[in-house]
């Protein structure tokens, strides 16, 4: 007797480690679903009308010649909304873009409830939470370059390159912080243009997004390279985070095949 | 007979997995012999729950190798114990300021490494605000170990011995950041000094006897000295401008930070605990003595705008009054604090790899 049941005892000892597991991450807002789908989101980076390159010159609004030599960028916490104002929030939705890295500005969000989707948000940064969790891995993984140490937090957007109306040339934006007055964590919810995502397990819908670089400079805030040209953190760092918020991200279409 | 014992045991054997990997540790006894594990009767919760990075021995040994391992800074010569000496409390002894690569001077005074568990944030100017991240600061500072996080990373996956110890550690490869920087807070984590003889009397454990001037510190330390340096860990863990002359040019403290004006000149309150074995002192070593500090407070307190409240007096004068016999006993008091067998614990001290 013991002899036959010990496989299904295995067997019930190990399916109560799964469910328990489950049970500790999922929580009511977020019900596990029944037929879960997928969203891949694309993102173009562009200045102005123009694709971005490195090293190429470019113009703000304000008249200023600039190029970029690196551009990088978190993304996290994106949550999808329906009519009825219920909204699900992708678990451990962090993504780090890099311009230097074509394979960064295409993801995949995986695990979403099935149904039809009106709204797409995110956060530009990360949440102050996981600023002051430790360790991390992956996206937030130290070695990427994207965390002070001196005042420890992640760098939300980092972009560097050259201006001939910088006082030396250099142009450095690093935009962090995350406690007040200098938060710069920003959620944008850049409009679908009345497109529904629809969320099945046998569709693929994707979301193309645009960030167009001279929006960090124009909108709320006009940042000028003959003032302003090295930021990091602080209150110049939330002005251009203003500008994020305003209109760095549009979405650029929606295919719902 | 053994069939149901066989089973009773995987059985035992799934549960403890179950239990490991939903996190439980409450549950899961950590090994004794890592130090500083149990929270003293004396002291208040941590801030940095054994539950975040459950001690083990192994871990705690490559911790114990990472902290005193020249190989992270980029000239292969400075460790993190290089400034942190075991017997000064893991301060630097006789230093103002240490000397990092190259022999570069930094601004500030290398802090104790005691109780970091109960520190919501580090450094002088609390920009440091986890324990795990921490070491970032010094392993990238230019002044300190002036080495990438890369190169650390590079450096110990060269190295064979670390491979296999991380692998029995973490159960992969390669060595990744993460599994580092929560090694080296095993070993900091466990700094913990809780066994001085002011301790043993605060605990009512044998050994626990003040002499009468000690007793008399004691009071008068409550009296006007615990709003800052509060708790049985001796600190508030406040940010405070105590008076130091000289302006705050060199360095805005934690107004570096926060970048606000107010918080010009204000620095961590420190612990006092080993106070006798960490001279010199302040933020930026200046002074040799106890005997010294206790005469700022007393007649060297400076005017300034962000000048800390508590050190106005109501008659006007700046400072903390003490009479010669007070600032006395304050002294025998302070040398209770003095924890000899964290000083000398030999699980904490350098060991040959």
């Amino acid at each position: 007797m013991f002899l036959r049941s010990f496989p299904l005892l295995c067997l019930l000892a190990f399916a109560s480690f799964f469910t328990a597991c489950t049970d500790d991450t999922d929580t009511n807002l977020n019900p596990a679903p029944s037929q879960p789908g997928t969203l891949d989101v694309e993102i173009d980076h562009v200045a102005g009308t123009e694709p971005l390159a490195f090293n190429t010159t470019y113009t703000t609004a304000a008249g200023d010649k600039f190029t970029v030599s690196r551009f990088k960028y978190y993304l996290s916490n994106f949550t999808l909304g329906k009519t009825d104002g219920s909204s699900y929030l992708v678990p451990e939705s962090y993504f780090l873009v890099d311009e230097a890295d074509p394979e960064s500005k295409f993801f995949t969000l995986a695990d979403i409830p099935s149904g039809d989707y009106t709204s797409l948000s995110f956060t530009i940064g990360v949440d102050s939470t996981r600023n002051v969790s430790g360790a991390q891995t992956g996206a937030l993984d130290p070695i990427n370059n994207m965390f002070w140490t001196w005042d420890s937090g992640y760098i939300f957007t980092k972009l560097e390159g050259t201006s001939p109306q910088a006082p030396n040339q250099a142009l450095v934006f690093h935009i962090g912080g995350f406690k007040k007055p200098n938060n710069t964590i920003r959620s944008v919810s850049p409009t679908l243009r009345g497109v529904t995502i629809p969320i099945r397990k046998d569709r693929n819908p994707a979301v193309h997004l645009k960030a167009d670089v001279l929006r960090l400079f124009t909108g709320p805030n006009t940042i000028r390279f003959a003032t302003t040209p090295n930021v990091m953190g602080g209150a110049d760092a939330v002005k251009i985070a203003d500008n994020q918020r305003a209109g760095f991200f549009t979405v650029d279409h929606v295919h719902t095949n | 007979m053994w069939p149901r014992l066989f089973q009773l045991t995987a059985l035992a054997l799934a549960g403890n997995l179950w239990l490991a990997a939903c996190g439980q540790a409450e549950t899961a006894t950590p090994v004794a012999e890592v130090p500083g594990v149990t929270v003293p009767g004396n002291f208040p919760a941590p801030v940095y729950a054994a539950e975040a990075n459950p001690p083990t021995l192994p871990a705690f040994e490559l911790g114990r190798a990472l902290f005193y391992d020249p190989q992270l800074s980029r000239t292969k010569d400075v460790s993190c114990g290089s400034c942190h000496q075991q017997f000064a409390a893991f301060a630097h002894a006789d230093h103002r300021v240490s000397h990092g690569v190259d022999n570069r001077l930094g601004t500030r005074n290398a802090p104790p490494l005691q109780n970091l568990r109960w520190r919501r944030d580090l450094l002088w100017d609390g920009g440091a605000k986890h324990l795990e991240t921490m070491p970032l600061a010094p392993l990238t500072n230019p002044v300190e170990m002036d080495e990438t996080l890369e190169n650390v990373l590079r450096t110990l996956n060269a190295d064979a011995k670390y491979v296999q110890q991380f692998a029995q550690v973490y159960g992969k490869k390669p060595i990744d950041s993460q599994q580092f920087l929560k090694a080296l807070a095993q070993f900091t984590a466990a700094l913990t000094s809780s066994n001085s003889r002011y301790d043993h009397y605060a605990r009512g454990e044998a050994g626990g006897t003040l002499s009468a001037a000690e007793v008399r510190g004691l009071t008068l330390l409550r009296q006007k000295c615990s709003a800052c340096h509060g708790t049985d860990l001796f600190t508030d863990e406040s940010y405070r401008n105590n008076g130091l002359a000289g302006g705050f040019a060199l360095d805005s403290g934690r107004a570096h930070i926060t970048r606000q004006a107010r918080d010009r000149g204000r620095f961590k309150v420190p612990s006092l605990r080993n106070v006798a074995r960490t001279a010199p002192y302040m933020h930026d070593g200046r002074f040799e003595t106890l005997t010294q500090v206790l005469a700022h407070y007393d007649h060297g307190v400076t005017e300034s705008a962000t000048l800390d409240p508590l050190l106005r007096q109501p008659d006007g004068r700046l400072g903390i009054p003490l009479t010669s016999a007070e600032q006395a006993d304050l002294l025998a008091f302070l040398a209770t604090l003095t924890d000899e067998q964290f000083l000398h614990d030999p699980r904490l001290s350098e060991k040959p790899r």
